[in-house]
């Protein structure tokens, strides 16, 4: 009873949730492009040059429509991927978003067969 | 002549170092648990000649010797004498006299404080402790001697980098150093218990202490460099999974994962070899990410000037380091007997192990993956917060919530009736968190599930504080830092979600609004100082919701030497939030572009670690108050 | 089974160290090779004196182009700009100038004291262009050919061997 209780306040907590688009942050983009020409700062922290210029296009590209991917895609077609500070899904860096949580599953199960072990007797 | 001072110095301590070991392991096959006093007065000499040799580096550059290049190239007469003396270890070689003298004193300290081990495992754990430093030292003298002479002697120095000058990031060094280096001491105390045998749980007493400090330590300087990226670099972030950030950060996963383990192999005798595991892997971490920053493998924002001949020395001693390591642990590996009840602490802290080895593997994957993609596949790709933060933040959620069951399960085993009180925990901090996100609207799924973990921590710890009115036993060090780390994640992701960011370009008399904000820029000055010249921004930020202004003076400034332009920030905090703004200008323009930024609960993001920190301190007093 | 973890531990510590070790020797600088062998999908530069616009037909009328990216306020411009006058006498290249962020009298200025070896001038007033063509810094040039693939980026101002190279590529 006092789960179900529970499990409403739950569900009510997120329901006002569902209204919002995904509306395209101009600043969420800035911060995940990189600056070429700065060491390791991302468009949003730069005053340099470059990063004003990407601001521009950026900023043109969202009034053209154009979605958060699509426009690191565009990025990435023009820099490389070196200039997008999410790393893309792709066969080369599959391993580097499976791995972590590869790794978090062998250790579940290597927790469970430590702790099985009594059982087993 | 200071030059050579310190050479010599450095010779006599390799000189010493090679009789430690021989002396050593000599006393190894003599009866008796006594250590020579021979082998106490060589330890006391190292130190007291490796402080000597660091004085001498910081004598150097008080008097400004140019003579020696290190002193050349990292300062100025001009510079401040706090900041000469700071400067000895802000540049890669006196850096790396700094972890020499860690290492000799804390090796000193470990002989001395140990009496009441066996003296096998003191005494191979002093040779190996001395090898680590014979490597460094002669990294020192044949690659990176900051005693090296420069003729002839120049009149000035070069070091005057701005950015660099900085209370925050004066102290920085020996914080993290003390974090990182002091956990070579456990390194060779593992790798003594293996070849020794010692594996019994009074082993622990031997290290806990020092686990504690270095943990302690490193937490502190993480923190003191998130500040200073913070305040200094003008773009109001504190951390950046910058490379070099990330290597202060895996070994501190492996030193909380460490102390924890220590806590049941000492009540249980369990996990014994991972407890060794985890000690090697705390320094060899460590040396990696020395390895990361000092070769120039790795691009960020912190990079030293690299140079690929250290890389291959450091690269090199690392292997030795890991191989060695594997050997050992393939040679000594015992199989233990494990009687663990699931609803235990054992098991808690087991899982608390298993969750710091998925950050330490996502945040080590992270910083090294680039490295692969650019040898094997000729790309180079970037890892950033995005990818961190995606893989990391949904499991932290899950951790928060059994951080807040674990130091409530009793020992062996526990009953599940103490379970009723959680659901009661959970519809506290659902409700909490409905009310701020209701009043302040904020709509992402994955931080609501944050906050409500980091509340589902903080309640429970609180309530365990209570229960000690029951009981009338209580845990305060693992209560405060238990509820601090709740509350630094509680204060992140609110500072994260209520952060506002706005730019644009404004010019002198204009104002622009935004939001609930007005920001008027009302005077631009000219000042000129001693070694820079600076454009100060006065601007006016006016809530306009509650009538408040404030003033706030982003600064550009023109060094002249080295001639450097840096950005200012101007930053008003108080308890609730900061207000962040930074001004630079716009080439061929009377446009000045502005960011300001409001940033919640700044402060208390700072006094969280700081408590995170005390919580650890505490324990290690009660320790010492025990003895 | 034990054997074999050992054995596969050992196996990934050695491909790690040879990694860093390899990375170690390796450039890590960084240049913008990924448009090469890319076509260039659309041209879209203003010319420079008139409110036209050069479309891809115009430079597919070429063998080759280079396009390449200046700017009256850019020193290294001036250094390449010899390099590019002796360019512009080549068959079978057009030379097309991009004036990048500048001031149109700056810009004659620049062309009358050193020559304007650009068959095709265009300008890009706030650099926006730039991005279509990988552009980070300036000057940089590309070397395309009629069907508007990237055959090379130059980063930076070109060197007398850079000059080869396209003087080998076109012939």
């Amino acid at each position: 009873m006092k789960f179900k209780f529970i499990l409403i306040i739950f569900i009510l907590n997120f329901t006002f949730l569902h209204g919002v688009e995904k509306i395209v942050n101009q600043n969420t983009i800035h911060k995940n492009l990189r600056c070429l020409v700065c060491q390791g700062q991302s468009i949003a922290d730069s005053n340099s040059d470059f990063a004003q210029t990407i601001k521009l296009v950026v900023k043109d590209l969202i009034e053209d429509g154009k979605t958060e991917d699509e426009i690191y895609s565009f990025m990435a077609d023009k820099y490389g991927e070196w200039i997008v500070f999410k790393p893309q899904v792709n066969k080369h860096n599959f391993m580097l978003w499976f791995l972590p949580y590869l790794a978090l599953i062998l250790g579940g199960i290597i927790i469970m067969l430590v702790i099985k072990k009594k059982k087993n007797l | 002549m200071l030059s050579n001072f310190g050479n010599l110095l450095l010779i006599l301590n390799i000189f010493l170092s090679f009789i430690i070991i021989y002396t050593g392991y000599k006393s190894l096959s003599t009866k008796g648990n006594l250590i020579p006093r021979l082998i106490y007065q060589i330890s006391t000499a190292q130190s007291t000649l490796i402080i000597i040799c660091f004085f001498t580096l910081i004598a150097a550059f008080i008097i400004s010797d140019f003579s020696l290049i290190t002193v050349y190239q990292n300062s100025h007469t001009l510079k401040p004498l706090f900041y000469k003396i700071a400067g000895t270890w802000g540049n890669h070689e006196g850096s790396l006299l700094l972890w020499v003298i860690i290492l000799t004193i804390f090796s000193f300290l470990f002989l001395v404080f140990n009496k009441d081990h066996p003296k096998e495992f003191r005494v191979i754990t002093l040779i190996i402790q001395n090898i680590l430093i014979l490597g460094f030292l002669f990294f020192i003298l044949f690659n990176s001697n900051p005693f090296s002479a420069l003729l002839p002697v120049p009149k000035e120095g070069l070091g005057l980098n701005p950015i660099l000058q900085d209370p925050a990031l004066a102290i920085h060094p020996p914080l993290l150093y003390i974090g990182f280096v002091g956990s070579s001491i456990y390194f060779s105390a593992a790798m003594a218990s293996l070849i020794t045998n010692y594996s019994q749980p009074s082993f622990v007493h031997s290290i806990k202490n020092w686990v504690l400090i270095s943990w302690c330590f490193q937490s502190l300087g993480i923190l003191v460099g998130s500040i200073w990226a913070y305040y200094e670099l003008g773009w109001g972030g504190f951390w950046f999974w910058d490379p070099v950030e990330n290597a202060s950060l895996l070994p501190w996963f492996a030193m909380t994962a460490l102390f924890h383990s220590l806590i049941v192999f000492e009540k249980r005798n369990l996990f014994y070899l991972w407890v060794i595991i985890l000690c090697l892997l705390t320094f060899i971490l460590s040396v990696t990410g020395t390895f990361l920053v000092r070769s120039g493998v790795l691009n960020s924002v912190h990079t030293f000037a690299s140079d690929p001949s250290r890389g291959i020395y450091i690269l090199l001693f690392l292997a030795l380091m890991i191989f060695s390591s594997i050997f050992l642990l393939f040679k000594k590996n015992k199989k233990e007997n494990y009687d663990l009840n699931p609803n235990s602490k054992e098991t808690f802290i087991l899982v608390n192990n298993w969750f710091m080895m998925f950050y330490l593997l996502t945040v080590l994957l992270g910083t090294v993956y680039p490295i692969f993609t650019d040898v094997l596949s000729d790309n180079k790709i970037s890892v950033g917060p995005p990818f961190y933060n995606m893989v990391i933040l949904p499991i932290a959620a899950i951790f928060l919530l059994l951080m807040a069951i674990g130091p409530r399960t009793k020992w062996i085993k526990d009953r599940f009736e103490n379970l009723k009180i959680y659901l009661y925990i959970l519809l506290g901090s659902i409700l909490i968190n409905f009310l701020i996100v209701f009043l302040f609207k904020s709509y992402s799924i994955l931080s609501n599930i944050i906050i409500i973990s980091a509340l589902f921590l903080i309640i429970s710890s609180l309530i365990d504080t209570f229960n000690f009115f029951e009981k009338g036993r209580i845990n305060v060090s693992q209560i405060i830092s238990h509820i601090s780390f709740g509350f630094l994640v509680l204060f992140i992701g609110l500072n994260y979600i209520f952060s506002i960011e706005k730019d644009y370009n404004i010019k002198l008399g204009e104002e622009k609004t935004f939001d609930n904000y007005s920001i008027k820029l009302k005077d631009l000055k000219l000042e000129n100082f001693s070694n820079y010249k600076t454009v100060i921004g006065e601007l006016e930020v006016s809530n306009n919701e509650t009538n408040k202004k404030n003033i706030l003076r982003p600064e550009i400034r023109i060094y002249s030497t080295p001639k450097t332009l840096t950005y200012e920030a101007s930053i008003k905090t108080d308890i609730f939030k900061d207000y962040y703004l930074t001004m630079s200008n716009i080439d061929r323009s009377e446009y000045y572009n502005i960011k300001f930024q409001k940033k919640p609960f700044m402060i208390w993001i700072w006094i969280s670690v700081i408590m995170l920190a005390l919580g650890g301190f505490l324990r290690l007093f009660k320790n010492a108050k025990i003895n | 089974m034990q054997r074999l973890i050992k054995i596969t531990i050992l196996i990934i510590f050695f491909f790690i160290l040879g990694v860093f070790f390899i990375s170690l020797n390796k450039d890590t600088a960084y240049n913008t090779k990924t448009l090469v062998g890319k076509k260039i999908t659309k041209i879209n530069l203003e010319y420079f004196n008139e409110k036209k616009f050069y479309q891809n037909e115009d430079l597919k009328k070429n063998n080759f182009t280079l396009i390449n990216f200046w700017a009256s306020w850019c020193a290294p411009c001036r250094d390449e700009h010899p390099l590019l006058v002796e360019l512009s006498k080549e068959k079978n290249l057009k030379l097309l100038g991009v004036n990048y962020k500048d001031k149109k009298k700056q810009a004659k200025i620049f062309l009358n004291d050193l020559g304007n070896p650009y068959h095709f001038l265009a300008k890009d007033e706030f650099g926006k262009q730039s991005v279509n063509y990988g552009i980070y810094g300036i000057p940089e040039s590309i070397l395309i050919n009629n069907e508007l693939i990237v055959v090379k980026k130059f980063i930076g101002p070109l060197s007398f061997e850079d000059l080869k190279s396209i003087i080998k590529i076109i012939n």
